[in-house]
């Protein structure tokens, strides 16, 4: 759009500096339809479309696999099975070997591709792949994570133990104690733009693959190791993603592997893009939970002793079924300090879809039994829950240790809680419901203010590493490439805003290019929250390199200090005299000077020891709260959220537009997770919500009636951060808690606000008319 | 067996021989006709990410079979900006930040032209959230998507005034 862009050099400030609500870079692209996704791409000539087989079975052994009238059917090129993988058939991202490209021999769970067609169109290689003729022997499974305890099922995994004090003493002691379980349901991603490969064969090893990948690196990896050949002979390139909420972490694998594979065969580029039910069922989820709670507690409704375990749906593998589960332990605390605690988490292997990264990690899971807990405990002692939730604060002398042995200092959730219930009006509106439901015999309403702290880092302590590339050219543009990838969020915008203030240029003046492995090498996931943290830091870098190099440049060629050189709005002083950046930076070239730079960032102060329990695995908390209203049709089951208030903490935010949307976005979308957004496998183990027409996501008719969103504008990152900002991807998911509790509150009304409804996740209508009829016969 | 159709597409006419009576609208815009700004959601009329006007009205192009489009005029995402000048939706969904990953943003403008034309939401949130329902949006912009449309549709009526014609449903009508 900036074909003859003249920046101004006389400017005060940078024009898409940090801290500014610029739109996203690809917005116009984005309005326009000229934003380009991977299915987008013109094809290269000869492509050719890749379709999976899948297995109809939850558990069975294959005893025989007929693949030939698919070989012969029209315009087919190429049938792969699982030994047909050149190098190992494994895609396991925990590198436990437990995740086959293509099912050999044996297949666990119902949709697990053990076949790939490869023809001249999708629609031949689909018709194609109908035309299998697989013979299994039924083996025993189960589907359900209680199914799977009861039959003795492994974990995927080495599950995890966080102690602190001695919870059985504390248990015994307390003067109150309650024992629960709660049920949490999973979570399809639904990301708009499918997963979608597309592989183009090089010379000798070489492979170029374009995936909708959150991984590229990993991406990298699984497709050398299932080629046979080394990294440095596959470069994965990611220009955006629509949508991915950790969907497309470790679960673009797959199609990545078997395009690259297929194209290295027939030495053709090849294309795989499943249908929007076969990416559900192929694709894994966010975990379902099973809580078990045993807490203590005082009169005040103080927590003494909370003992909890978490048990995680996990599916056939692993995948990242351990860090998931090892999240929820971490966030079963939310903001509340348990004097003895300890907490198990269970990673049950189960004959489903293997579960993966969703927006949280496990974190919500966690979170919302510490709420429960808290909900309890209000309605046994007939209290407003936020009374409890503030007694239980973390703060003050004694009562800043996390389960985990972590000292939590950064904490402002007293703050947030206090502004919102003021700004929401809570307590007023919390007596005018109750006065409301005194009267209304068919419509109640509910209202709950929920609290949230996330913690950020990766819990790997080594993910926490990021690099950069930044290139200045002649005329002064910039190029700017890092390991993150762009899925929505804005990264991009970020990074890109944050390189504009350290050079104190226009972000006209630079060009985002796309996640290229090639470019930035062992890059992590675009995951927990951390791109802009990570990637922007790594973008700084390297321009911080750059400038030492023209600023030592500059001294020496016009003999003056060097802190008498400044990078000022498009232009640089040195000394008495003003260049444009442009021509400063073409002086520099003619001298010599290195005008590129590899940046890289590590996150100070983490350490995390997984045996012992101890460590401090996150380098800071991001906070916020909420507070929803609801009306509960007690007939029916049926409600709506007729306000929902949001207070949240970004830190000194690096776009402000850009972390409204993703508060906004990830409320609508928790909101989804714990309403109505339901996962149903039937008893064969084929799971039923595979489309929007069963799966049912949120409408914009959904979202709360009232809609206020505020970001803490007085909070700074106390951590030295990109511009003092904070994470925003995962922490506002967890706001809707608040939904789920309004509606359990207007159930609660039914039995006077005596009996705690223990509303199940997700709450949809059905279950909440459930939870009507139990309140109803048991007063 | 084959058949042939003629329409036109933003303005401009097109003969297309089918192949395949059973090739959708979707599919003929994307894979034929090189115009993949409308995206292929869940390829069942009920995500409305493909959604683009036949005749000014909103459907579902991937339930549309391109066989039943003969005569058809019809307007897609690539056919609403003059040039670089944006459609008012188009700047509106801008500035209100109506979007993330972009993905289902072809869908929802060309719905949001559709409903201002249909003038059935008029001034009001809840109509305009109702009537955009069919579109749906999983990075959650709803908030976004919602003040962009009414800000959209208040310009049209206000041009709307004046003038005879219809401003808003752009190059369609040209």
């Amino acid at each position: 759009m900036n074909k003859s862009f003249k920046p101004d050099v006389n400017a005060e400030t940078v024009d898409g500096g940090a801290h500014v609500a610029r739109p996203h870079d690809s917005a116009i692209k984005h309005v326009t339809g000229k934003a380009i996704y991977i299915d987008d791409m013109a094809e290269p000539a000869g492509t050719l479309h890749a379709y999976l087989g899948l297995s109809t079975r939850a558990h069975a052994r294959i005893t025989s696999m007929d693949l030939a009238r698919v070989r012969a059917a029209p315009g087919v090129k190429l049938v792969l099975t699982g030994g047909d993988v050149p190098g190992i058939n494994d895609i396991s991202p925990a590198g436990l070997n437990d995740e086959p490209v293509l099912a050999e021999g044996e297949v666990k769970f119902y949709g697990q591709p053990v076949f790939c067609v490869v023809a001249e169109t999708r629609h031949l290689a689909r018709k194609a792949a109908q035309l299998a003729q697989i013979e299994y022997e039924d083996l025993p499974y189960a589907t359900d994570v209680v199914a799977a305890i009861e039959a003795g099922h492994d974990h995927v995994c080495t599950p995890l133990t966080l102690k602190r004090g001695d919870v059985d003493a504390g248990l015994a002691r307390a003067p109150n104690r309650l024992k629960g379980e709660m049920r949490v349901g999973g979570q399809d991603h639904f990301y708009l733009e499918g997963h979608i490969s597309m592989a183009i064969p090089g010379e000798d090893d070489e492979v170029t693959v374009w995936a909708s990948t959150q991984h590229p690196s990993e991406i990298q990896h699984m497709v050398g190791h299932a080629l046979g050949v080394p990294s440095h002979s596959v470069n994965v390139q990611v220009r955006r993603m629509g949508g991915g909420f950790g969907g497309k972490e470790t679960q673009g694998n797959q199609f990545a592997a078997l395009a690259a594979i297929a194209a290295k065969k027939l030495n053709v580029p090849v294309k795989i893009r499943p249908d929007r039910d076969d990416d559900m069922s192929i694709t894994g989820k966010r975990h379902d939970f099973h809580i078990d709670y045993d807490v203590g507690y005082d009169d005040d409704g103080r927590i003494l002793a909370f003992d909890g375990t978490f048990a995680a749906r996990c599916g056939f593998s692993a995948d990242l079924s351990g860090p998931v589960t090892d999240r929820a332990l971490f966030h079963a605390d939310n903001c509340y300090y348990y004097e003895d605690v300890r907490l198990a988490s269970r990673p049950m292997m189960t004959n489903t879809v293997s579960n993966t990264a969703f927006r949280g990690f496990g974190g919500p899971q966690g979170l919302i039994g510490a709420e429960r807990v808290i909900e309890e405990i209000a309605y046994k002692l007939g209290r407003d829950p936020l009374d409890i939730r503030k007694i239980n604060f973390y703060g003050g002398e004694g009562r800043n240790l996390t389960p985990y042995h972590q000292t939590v200092e950064d904490n402002i959730i007293g703050r947030i809680v206090e502004e919102l219930e003021e700004s929401s009006d809570y307590q007023a509106r919390r007596k005018a419901i109750v006065a409301f439901n005194e009267n209304s015999p068919v419509i109640r309403k509910g209202i709950a203010l929920t609290p949230v702290k996330f913690g950020i880092s990766f819990t790997a302590t080594w993910y926490n590493q990021a690099g950069a590339l930044v290139h200045v050219y002649r005329d002064g543009s910039l190029h700017l490439n890092h390991g993150g990838t762009e899925m929505g969020q804005g990264l991009n915008t970020k990074v890109a805003q944050a390189l504009a203030e350290e050079f104190q240029v226009d972000f006209a003046m630079i060009k985002i290019t796309a996640t290229n492995t090639g470019k930035v090498p062992n890059t992590s996931a675009t995951a927990a929250s951390s791109g802009t943290d990570l990637n922007a830091m790594a973008a700084v870098n390297a321009a911080r390199q750059i400038k030492e190099r023209l600023v030592d440049f500059a001294s020496e060629k016009y003999s003056v200090p060097k802190e008498t050189i400044v990078f000022e709005p498009n232009r640089v002083r040195v000394g008495n005299q003003v260049f444009s950046f442009a021509e400063f930076i073409d002086q520099a070239y003619m001298a010599r000077v290195q005008l590129s730079a590899a940046g890289f960032y590590k996150t100070p102060k983490i350490h995390w020891d997984r045996a012992t329990g101890k460590g401090r695995p996150f380098y800071y908390y991001a906070y916020g709260a909420a507070v929803s209203e609801v009306s509960v049709d007690t007939l029916t089951g049926e409600y709506q959220v007729d306000r929902a208030d949001i207070l949240h903490d970004v830190g000194k935010s690096l776009n402000p537009a850009i972390d409204k949307g993703q508060v906004e976005g990830a409320f609508i979308q928790g909101m989804g997770w714990l309403t109505t957004e339901e996962l149903w496998w039937d008893d064969k183990g084929m799971l039923r919500t595979h489309a929007p027409s069963t799966y049912k996501i949120p409408l914009a008719s959904d979202r709360p009636r009232i809609f206020n969103v505020k970001l803490a504008d007085w909070s700074e990152n106390r951590e030295m951060t990109i511009r003092r900002s904070k994470a925003v991807g995962e922490p506002p998911f967890m706001l809707p808690v608040s939904v789920l509790e309004a509606i359990s509150m207007a159930v609660a009304s039914i039995g006077d606000y005596r009996t705690c409804p223990c509303l199940d996740a997700p709450a949809t209508p059905e279950r909440v008319l459930m939870a009507v009829e139990r309140l109803k016969a048991g007063a | 067996m084959s058949l042939s159709i003629s329409l036109a597409i933003n303005g401009r006419q097109h003969d297309v021989a089918l192949n395949d009576p059973r090739v959708t609208l979707l599919d003929l815009l994307r894979e034929r006709l090189d115009l993949p700004g409308t995206k292929k959601g869940c390829d069942r009329g009920q995500c409305g990410a493909c959604t683009v006007l036949v005749d000014g009205r909103r459907i579902n192009s991937c339930l549309a079979l391109a066989a039943s489009m003969d005569g058809a005029e019809i307007t897609t995402i690539e056919g609403l900006a003059e040039g670089d000048e944006l459609h008012p939706v188009q700047a509106a969904f801008i500035e209100h930040d109506a979007f993330q990953c972009g993905y289902c943003t072809p869908g929802q403008i060309m719905s949001a032209v559709g409903l201002i034309k249909e003038g059935m939401a008029g001034d009001d949130p809840e109509r305009v959230r109702e009537l955009m329902s069919g579109n749906i949006c999983r990075c959650g912009a709803y908030q976004g998507i919602t003040e962009a449309v009414l800000e959209a549709g208040r310009k049209a009526a206000e041009n709307a005034q004046p003038q005879t014609g219809n401003p808003d449903t752009g190059k369609d009508a040209a």
